[in-house]
């Protein structure tokens, strides 16, 4: 059986935000199904003696005065926006979706 | 007068001694640019009025007598994964062309602060999720070796204008090869240094617990001296490493090995390597005895676990990375008609502006981190992290570096894993452990595959902020094998200028 079907790929699609045409999501799903049967030979050495390890430097928090520097101006931090209306990010109605 | 074909080093002395000013020098460059970037692609964008200003202000600073960086003048491509200021940065996607930056990334700061001239932003495959550039959003780079083969990825454009003497120095990104495996793919030095010694800021993140920023150039020396220039500890940057940078320009120039221990691991040797590729390794390795060091087998048994748990942590931090995406702030935006609401419009905007292999892995890192499969994936993936990095603890208590090949083949033809992403995949198999345990890496060209005639890249590696030791054996190496050829590897690739 398949580890991950049609289904699964459009739910997953659906939660990063990526509205995928149904050809993409048949062909996403046989691919993950491959990759997911490789990658899943993590299982076979990783028993529950092992701790796990999610970064490669054994650090503690950093923390540094909290003193004002130059930063990006108002003009400068919208100069990318895809739109802007009063010296603000202007999007796409937010509320009232479901 | 110096030329495009000279070190970086020997640029820099030409230029202190006001043999060439660095206006002459950069031009040069451009030019070469014009004329075999039609072929080569390494370039996305090519900053013209950008570099020769830059140049100008150098050799009027050089004029007056300022006191200058070891490399002030001296012109360099950088990966368009580096934020620079008012200069187009795409990382490879659509997602974000046309945008410009408001900022200049840590990197590209003190490039600048250096006085090194940026030409231009090199190609990659799309947010350096690839192994070839193939899944850049603007077209593949083409190996100078040879045009109908890829460069390796992702910092292939970087790889490939070094190697076709479009820049004599690059900065590229590694997670899990991208550095090392271009470079062994085109004949020239690249490093990943060890994770947190150089700072992140203002790099376009794919997966922050293993991306790292490094150096390519055509020699050891040269790739120490950007190495020193670019690193150090960043108060921006909270993973980076607050302690002296390594000695690496010091180690490079020491060409000595005398003493050394040096690891080869035999997980990463023999079979599934091109009969080529070990022909070589073997040839250095009795080099490096040549020069007084011992070589010792060691095993690394976890390390054929590393390339399963590193495409399940990848593409899980990818996933959240890439969620910043979201066509609200900077970037595209798809679809805003008026009638959509936000979180269609950012579906649609991702749908249209990502690409094939990038969908791929927030799809696979998104099912990675979901309830139900996270231990059984994400989970079992950093455990076998934690394996990985005690292979290396064990084997570095051993011998004083590590080596084994970079890459399983010399650099394969442009479309023959594009269709097939788990083949592509284990372009990294050896190259992604040393990403796991956050160490540093080279990968250094020591000759051409007799099958083929391709470059064929040694990979050292050294423990954590120990990287003066691979660039001791990388630069004592270097040298045994340039008196054994007579001539640097670079002069066997086809010479690509129009007549």
């Amino acid at each position: 059986m398949a580890a991950i079907s049609r289904d699964d790929v459009a739910h997953l699609a659906k939660l990063a935000r990526i509205e995928m045409t149904p050809a993409e999501l048949d062909h996403m799903a046989s691919e993950l199904d491959q990759i997911l049967g490789a990658v899943k030979r993590v299982q076979e050495v990783a028993t529950a003696d092992i701790s796990p390890t999610s970064h490669p430097l054994s650090m503690s928090n950093v923390f540094r005065d909290d003193v004002v520097k130059p930063s990006l101006s108002n003009d400068e931090a919208l100069s990318g926006a895809p739109a802007k209306a009063e010296d603000r990010f202007k999007v796409p109605q937010i509320l009232g979706e479901e | 007068m110096t030329n495009i074909h000279a070190t970086a080093a020997e640029m820099a002395s030409a230029l202190s001694a006001k043999e060439i000013s660095s206006v002459e020098l950069t031009q040069q460059h451009l030019e070469r640019i014009a004329s075999v970037d039609g072929k080569i692609h390494a370039f996305l964008h090519i900053d013209n009025e950008g570099a020769l200003a830059q140049a100008e202000a150098i050799d009027k600073k050089r004029a007056g007598g300022e006191k200058l960086s070891p490399l002030a003048g001296v012109p360099i491509a950088v990966k368009d994964i580096l934020a620079q200021k008012g200069i187009p940065t795409t990382a490879g996607s659509k997602i974000l062309e046309g945008w410009r930056p408001p900022y200049d990334s840590t990197v590209v700061a003190k490039l600048k602060a250096a006085g090194v001239v940026i030409l231009g932003k090199t190609n990659m495959d799309e947010f350096a999720m690839g192994s070839s550039t193939e899944n850049s959003a603007y077209g593949t780079t083409q190996n100078p070796w040879d045009l109908t083969r890829t460069p390796g990825g992702s910092s292939g454009g970087s790889a490939a204008a070094v190697a076709a003497f479009e820049a004599p120095l690059a900065i590229g990104t590694d997670t899990g090869g991208s550095i090392r495996q271009p470079a062994a793919l085109t004949g020239i030095v690249g490093v990943k240094p060890t994770y947190g010694g150089v700072s992140r800021y203002g790099v376009i993140a794919y997966s922050s617990s293993l991306d790292q920023v490094g150096p390519f150039a055509r020699t050891v020396l040269d790739t120490a001296l950007l190495h020193e220039a670019i690193a150090g500890h960043d108060e921006r940057d909270s993973t980076s490493i607050n302690a002296p940078v390594p000695q690496v320009v010091s180690a490079a120039k020491r060409l000595d090995v005398k003493g050394m221990k040096i690891g080869v691991i035999k997980e990463l040797s023999g079979s599934g390597f091109q009969a080529g590729v070990s022909a070589r390794i073997a040839e250095s390795l009795e080099l490096l005895v040549a020069q007084g060091a011992e070589i010792v087998e060691v095993s690394c048994p976890n390390f054929e676990y590393a390339l399963a748990a590193y495409y399940l942590i990848a593409p899980s931090e990818a996933s959240s990375n890439l969620a910043r995406f979201d066509s609200m702030r900077y970037g595209l935006r798809v679809g805003d008609d008026g009638s959509k609401g936000a979180e269609e419009v950012m579906s649609a905007t991702r749908e249209a502006g990502f690409g094939k292999e990038v969908k791929r892995r927030i799809i696979l890192g998104t099912y990675a981190l979901s309830s139900g499969y996270y231990d059984a994936y994400y989970g079992s993936a950093q455990k076998v992290r934690t394996l990985v990095k005690q292979d290396f603890d064990n084997a570095f208590a051993k011998v004083d570096v590590l080596v084994s090949p970079v890459t399983p083949t010399t650099a394969f033809k442009i479309g023959e894993k594009s269709n097939d992403p788990v083949a592509m995949y284990l372009s990294d198999i050896a190259t992604i452990p040393v990403n796991m345990a956050g160490i540093g890496g080279m990968s250094l060209p020591v000759g051409l595959a007799d099958e083929d005639g391709l470059p064929v890249g040694l990979q050292i590696m050294a423990p954590l902020m120990q990287d003066d030791r691979f660039y001791r054996v990388g630069g004592t190496l270097e040298a045994a094998l340039l008196s054994k050829w007579g001539k640097p590897i670079l002069s066997n690739a086809p010479d690509l200028a129009v007549k």
